[in-house]
């Protein structure tokens, strides 16, 4: 078997997101350095403020003003910060109910060590410096030692709200595609396509991910197809992708490969693209230092019947 | 309720740190193989298929449809699929065998935690405009909700440690970590590594079957007597950290408080967690919890749930309990609890 193959992967992802009434206005309030929260039926006011009742599912509109000093209700040290959090020296992250509130806020408490902060810390926040109308615009929390700080006396109401947030993410992930897979890519590393045979329905999967999805069980035995196949369905493909360097229009088809069981996919070159046809005979074409074949082209062949690869459209 | 259901296979893979060597399908397939051959059925047999995972933890989209491969899904199948733990796909399974549309199913989940950052991937299920944004790993919320049990009193660090040591005392050949474990440093204090689940690989499949169905397939089945899920408030402030009204409410209604139970499998990623469930399901100090080790022993995200299940249905089939408890979890801080009762016929 040959050795694991690995590759970074990284998926990233801009995700722009609307915001309600009550998340509009608390985050427009700290940008403005306003913290508000929401009030609900039964008196109590939520901070973070949120748009429905947690106990009633009510809608929720009524914006208060809370304090921005408050209370640490529990906490946890942090000595070694991940990409991304509040702070990149170790901190506490901590819950905690701003004065005037009835639920807690999380985020980060900056202090020198875990021996500074315990449950009923007094603390304050301190804003960013840029503030967006984002939960960031709370840089983190920082010790305090005093009465709840005055209020600025807002209602909730500002000009320019914020309407929206755009939550950026990105995970760092190692890719590793498995056995058979694994297989394919070194045998193609060697200019071979190498496809799995299903023990039960003796069909070849080209490539092969491991198991006979109709029979539902392992594919083991290897078999080497083409390396020259026929066109069975094509597209004409007319709007360029981008960072693609081929030029328009160009066909991109569907190749049944001598011996394989199903079709697999890949660029027809080296004529017209409106000369293309189902039937066509292709050969893979290498490029120096290609990993899989660049396109494929005409063999020259007579086209293949339709009964011979029917089956496989 | 109308017909009886009952778990009549179970099968797991051994959880691993990594499992780079397989893809998603090939590490499922044989646990596919071993339940259906369990139970004597083939494919076209199981009325019903229901599988959970989630593409975030190796990064991989639409991987339960590859996974379907495993199944073997052509001619179409009645299948689905929640992303969420395998026990949720249980329940819905369940949920269409007491329908009468089906008199069998297959519910299968996997995950694959080693190829991305598990404690950062976890983040991303989290409120997108208040908590994501700070990127508060799975350990941190956890941290936050032991921190509270042990200002409470519930608690201390000695007792977490004996938790864990407990749960790896077992002799589950399929665990990751087994036997004595050092209790390590704090990854995020009052945790230490030895509070943490271990991060691993792995896969579960359970068939379900109804009534005498159930009973032609399985000598003792787990009939399940009750099973209901409930969720706690999303904004963690607002929520009491200590307590799992969700899980007491979810116990209730799958009829936990009826009879007492002899086993409880709950799925506590964390020592801290199982704490809380403790007190929330009043589990008695004559309840084994966890024989399998839990979640603390092995925790392949996406299946510990419906492990938790399957490890309890199998110590009924041996007889080995009369009416168990099985918990599964979802979520920051037990945020998502199911509870169910699973009970063999009088022996």
């Amino acid at each position: 078997m040959p050795e694991v193959l690995k590759a970074p992967l990284v998926v990233e992802f801009p995700f722009t997101r609307s915001l309600g009434p009550v998340q509009s206005a608390f985050l427009t309030g700290l940008r403005e350095r306003v913290v508000l929260g929401v009030a609900t039926a039964d008196g109590r006011t939520l901070v973070p403020p949120v748009e429905y009742d947690p106990v009633t599912a009510e809608d929720l509109r009524d914006l208060v003003e809370v304090a921005p000093t408050g209370t640490v209700t529990t906490w946890a040290w942090n000595h070694e910060p991940r990409r991304g959090q509040p702070l990149d020296t170790p901190f506490a992250w901590v819950l905690v109910r701003l004065d005037g509130a009835d639920t807690a806020l999380l985020h980060a408490l900056d202090v020198p060590g875990p021996d500074a902060v315990r449950t009923g810390t007094r603390v304050r926040i301190r804003w960013a410096e840029e503030r967006t109308g984002a939960i960031t615009d709370i840089a983190c929390f920082e010790p305090y030692d005093g009465e709840p700080a005055e209020l600025t006396g807002s209602d909730g109401t500002f000009e320019e709200k914020v309407t929206g947030i755009v939550a950026h993410a990105r995970l760092d992930y190692t890719y590793s595609p498995g056995r058979a897979q694994s297989a394919y890519i070194a045998a193609l590393s060697g200019r071979r396509t190498v496809g799995e045979r299903c023990p039960s329905c003796r069909k070849v999967y080209v490539p092969p991910r491991g198991a006979c999805p109709t029979c539902g069980v392992a594919t083991a035995e290897q078999v080497e197809v083409g390396p020259a196949g026929t066109v069975t369905t094509f597209c004409i493909v007319n709007i360029k992708a981008k960072n693609l360097d081929i030029e328009v229009p160009y066909v991109y088809a569907h190749i049944a490969l001598d011996g394989a069981g199903l079709a697999l996919h890949g660029r027809i070159g080296g004529i017209p693209y409106d000369q293309v046809r189902m039937g066509l005979r292709v050969e893979p074409v290498w490029t120096d230092g290609g990993r899989y074949p660049d396109h494929y082209r005409p063999t020259g062949e007579p086209d293949a019947d339709y009964e011979t690869y029917k089956e496989l459209l | 309720m109308t017909r009886d259901i009952a778990v009549v296979a179970f099968g797991q893979t051994d959880t691993l740190r990594t499992t780079e060597e397989m893809s998603e399908v090939e590490m499922l397939m044989p646990v596919l193989h071993d339940v259906l051959e369990r139970t004597g059925l083939k494919t076209a047999d199981i009325g019903f298929t229901c599988s959970g995972s989630s593409d975030y933890l190796a990064g991989r989209a639409f991987s339960f449809t590859l996974a379907l491969d495993g199944v073997g899904a052509w001619p179409p199948i009645s299948e689905s699929h929640v992303e969420m733990d395998g026990a949720w796909a249980l329940y819905e399974a369940w949920t269409k065998l007491l329908t009468g549309d089906a008199d069998t199913a297959l519910v299968y989940s996997y995950g694959k935690s080693s190829p991305g950052p598990v404690r950062d991937v976890l983040t991303r299920q989290l409120d997108p405009y208040y908590l994501a944004p700070l990127w508060p790993d799975s350990v941190a919320l956890a941290a936050l909700q032991a921190q509270a049990l042990i200002d409470a009193g519930d608690t201390d660090e000695p007792a977490l440690a004996g938790i864990a040591a407990r749960s790896r005392a077992t002799d589950n050949p399929h665990a990751q970590l087994r036997g004595p474990v050092p209790h390590g440093d704090y990854l995020v204090r009052p945790l230490r590594t030895g509070d943490c689940p271990p991060i691993g690989d792995g896969a579960a499949a359970v068939v379900l079957a109804a009534g005498e169905r159930a009973r032609a397939l399985c000598e003792r089945p787990a009939w399940i007597r009750g099973i209901d899920h409930r969720i706690e408030p999303h904004a963690l402030g607002v929520r009491d950290l200590t307590d799992s009204p969700s899980t007491r409410l979810a116990a209730e209604k799958a009829g936990a408080f009826e009879r007492p139970v002899d086993t409880a499998e709950l799925h506590a990623p964390f020592t801290s967690q199982e704490v809380v469930l403790r007190k929330a399901l009043k589990l008695g100090d004559d309840v084994r919890v966890n024989p399998s080790g839990g979640a603390l022993a092995a925790n392949p995200i996406m299946a510990a749930g419906l492990i938790r299940i399957g490890e309890a249905a199998t110590r009924i089939h041996r007889g080995e309990s009369d009416r168990a408890l099985a918990h599964a979890t979802s979520g920051p801080c037990l945020q998502q609890n199911l509870v169910a009762v699973l009970e063999g016929d009088p022996r």
